[in-house]
């Protein structure tokens, strides 16, 4: 590899990593409300559990949202910013091949999809991903 | 103007251009250094495979004129990171001399005056000698195209993109990838991509209605070159039905989808691909990202933001190189790959200097015969410009500022609102303005002009929408464009602000009062993503507006105050 002196200057501010959450939702303690519901109160940690979505909807009235959950036995998906934030829930069971799942969602405004996943083991993981919801208008 | 024969041209990886100071001397002193088309093209060949890549071209045939933007902020982890460093202070990153050839084809400043000195760029005959001259140096160099092909201009909108097909065929592309195309809509999209002899790349395009990978676009292709079988993995632009009409192409999603590039890469590495190279139209601070996430790209030839560097920006162990737009450069990329991966690599962006690159006979009659029945429409003078016309910068070019002000005044507005899009050539003082000019800057399949109403709540909201895409911190969320450009309607903005905050201010300029957020305007805009958009289209108002100016004169546009930077 040849490197320059520039190069890694570029490097280095590569290496930052920038995160936005844009406006909070209104919703998000319903959310948590809910999530209390399933988990008891119960801490929800990171772990298998992911949840793909769009970085910004094609359409808010129909964005794709895949779950997957390796040993989970039920995953419930929320949309914070929805005024009814519970979206779905999929249980598993021991002849499922995959823990696994995709659906639409409805999504009002640009927010965080939650999921919670309960596992076999009675903990809980969590995971979510941030949909913007745009107007639209101007490409380069 | 310089002739050809006795042009002084300095290629962009040669050293720094010596001596030369002094503003506005910069033109007479970079002519005391004379070059030729061998230095610009000189390259001592490197390792055992090479790439060319050109990138929205945006159907400009012909050599233009192309300014490249004095301001273009980066926000988060991008601030004062390349491509967002402009004129001067690019010039000093790079060690570019002011006044030298690289001054003028890569930044801001002097711009008219250098080019007088230094003329047109571009022009895909020129480019065609380019690719000649690197093929018979590497005769199985890949040519990569990242799309933005096939929109820009008059004869690509007559021919709905059949001009660009025929001469970037005779250039003999390997693959290409896609952004604007998709606004011919998807049955003509399907017609000219079954038609080509090189591949249609896009892991990223899938079927709307299964989420599944579309059938007419490959992920990737794998070729065998220089003893080595590399990969070439496509991104189209992720945000197509977002920034671009989605009723044109009901059929397909796109999106980032960087799990599924992870498993392409994958893929082509258990297929034996011992080199991976991605032909994005992502932009290039999604490119970057992008890069820090999916692991094993070696090479992403990044195009959509339309950034010339002159040296690639290293992620990890994946080089990013950003080769302009408009035709104005060709990048050439040779990589030396062995034992399965990439050991080195050198890169030249090679500068299309119109006047001092010999066209090829050969592309230049193919495009004559393209142009050849539109000639009269092409050629009619509509007006003259005294001042510089150009577009790139993130809040307002002088090109938006007058096509603003044809909006209102011949749609009879309040407010003119035009889209922030980066591709159009620029005009010099004292040139004719063309038809063909205002197409260049207007071409579109959905340049219907509407005049609607408006209240101050929701031109806030645009505004707040608009700069959401561009000042998002996280490059995943921004699309590429710039700023909706805003005719006489003036506004703060704080652009490390949170989305909703970032616009204050907001001012009606032709009464100085403040915009009412309970009252409607009378707004006229253009390139609406709504189906059923009605009105004149754009680049007639632009005529008719330019027919009865005579004589152009863009004052500077003060009306955007820009803060927190």
């Amino acid at each position: 590899m040849e490197l320059t002196r520039r190069n890694m200057l570029t490097m280095g501010s590569a290496a930052l990593a920038a995160y936005g959450l844009g406006a909070l939702p209104a919703f998000a303690s319903l959310t948590d409300d809910e999530i209390a519901k399933i988990t008891g109160g119960a801490e929800t940690a990171a772990g298998e559990l992911t949840i793909t979505a769009p970085e910004i909807a094609e359409n808010g009235n129909t964005v794709p949202i895949s779950i997957s959950a390796p040993g989970a036995v039920m995953v419930a998906i929320f949309a914070e910013g929805n005024p009814v934030p519970n979206v779905a829930t999929f249980n598993f069971g021991p002849l499922n091949p995959t823990r696994s799942a995709s659906t639409r969602i409805r999504l009002a405004t640009t927010q965080n999809v939650v999921a919670i996943a309960k596992m076999e083991d009675g903990s809980f993981q969590r995971a979510s991903a941030e949909v913007k919801v745009t107007i639209g208008g101007c490409g380069g | 103007m310089i002739s050809r024969r006795d042009f002084l041209q300095v290629g962009m990886a040669a050293s720094a251009v010596v001596g030369a100071s002094g503003f506005g001397n910069w033109a007479r002193l970079g002519a005391q250094q004379a070059l030729t088309q061998d230095q610009l093209l000189e390259f001592d060949s490197f390792g055992n495979v090479s790439l060319i890549h050109v990138t929205d071209i945006h159907a400009q045939l012909k050599p233009i004129y192309f300014r490249e933007p004095s301001i273009n902020l980066g926000v988060g982890g991008n601030k004062g990171a390349v491509p967002h460093v402009t004129g001067a202070e690019f010039r000093r990153l790079y060690g570019i001399a002011d006044g030298s050839p690289s001054h003028y084809a890569l930044s801001s400043g002097d711009f008219s005056s250098l080019a007088q000195a230094y003329g047109r760029v571009g022009g895909l005959d020129r480019v065609a000698t380019v690719i000649k001259a690197i093929r018979a140096d590497r005769p199985d160099a890949l040519l990569l195209d990242g799309g933005d092909t096939w929109h820009g201009s008059y004869t690509c909108y007559h021919s709905a993109g059949q001009d660009m097909v025929n001469v970037m065929n005779a250039l003999q592309p390997d693959a290409m990838t896609f952004h604007w195309e998709f606004t011919l809509g998807s049955d003509r999209v399907a017609e000219l991509v079954e038609s080509l002899p090189f591949a249609a790349l896009g892991q990223n395009i899938f079927d709307a209605e299964w989420d599944e990978p579309a059938e007419l676009f490959a992920p990737y292709k794998l070729f065998e070159r220089g003893g080595t079988k590399i990969a070439v993995i496509g991104q189209a632009f992720p945000y197509m039905p977002i920034a671009n009409p989605r009723w044109m192409f009901p059929e397909y999603s796109f999106g980032i989808r960087d799990e599924n590039m992870a498993a392409m890469v994958e893929e082509v590495r258990a297929a034996g691909a011992q080199c991976v190279v991605v032909l994005s139209h992502n932009g290039f601070d999604v490119d970057k990202k992008m890069a820090g996430i999916v692991p094993g790209i070696d090479v992403i030839l990044s195009g959509h933001t339309h950034d010339a560097l002159p040296e690639p920006v290293l992620v990890g162990e994946t080089i990013i190189v950003a080769s302009g737009s408009n035709g104005k450069f060709v990048s050439r990329v040779d990589l030396d790959i062995r034992d399965g991966r990439m050991m080195g690599y050198r890169t030249k962006l090679i500068p299309v200097f119109s006047d001092a690159i010999d066209p090829d006979p050969e592309v230049a009659a193919l495009i004559d015969a393209e142009r050849a029945p539109h000639a009269a429409q092409l050629t009619e003078v509509i007006g003259r410009t005294d001042s510089l016309l150009y577009r790139r910068g993130n809040f307002n070019g002088t090109w938006d500022d007058l096509i603003c002000d044809a909006l209102i005044s011949e749609r009879d507005a309040e407010i003119a609102l035009s889209p922030g899009v980066r591709w159009g050539p620029s005009l010099v003082p004292g040139q004719d303005i063309t038809r063909e000019d205002i197409w260049n800057v207007t071409s579109m399949t959905y340049g219907e002009a509407y005049r609607t109403e408006m209240t101050g709540e929701f031109l806030k909201i645009v505004l707040e929408d608009v700069a959401d895409n561009i000042f998002n911190p996280d490059p995943y969320y921004q699309q590429g464009g710039d700023m909706v450009r805003t005719g006489g309607l003036g506004y703060r903005v704080n652009v490390t602000a949170p989305q909703g905050e970032r616009i204050s201010n907001m001012t009606l300029l032709s009464t100085g009062e403040p915009i009412d957020p309970a009252r409607s305007y009378v707004v006229a805009g253009w390139a609406s993503v709504n189906e059923g958009t009605k009105g004149p289209q754009i680049w007639d108002v632009v005529e008719t507006h330019i027919k009865k100016l005579g004589t152009v004169t863009v004052d500077p546009n003060t009306s955007v105050d820009v803060v927190g930077v």
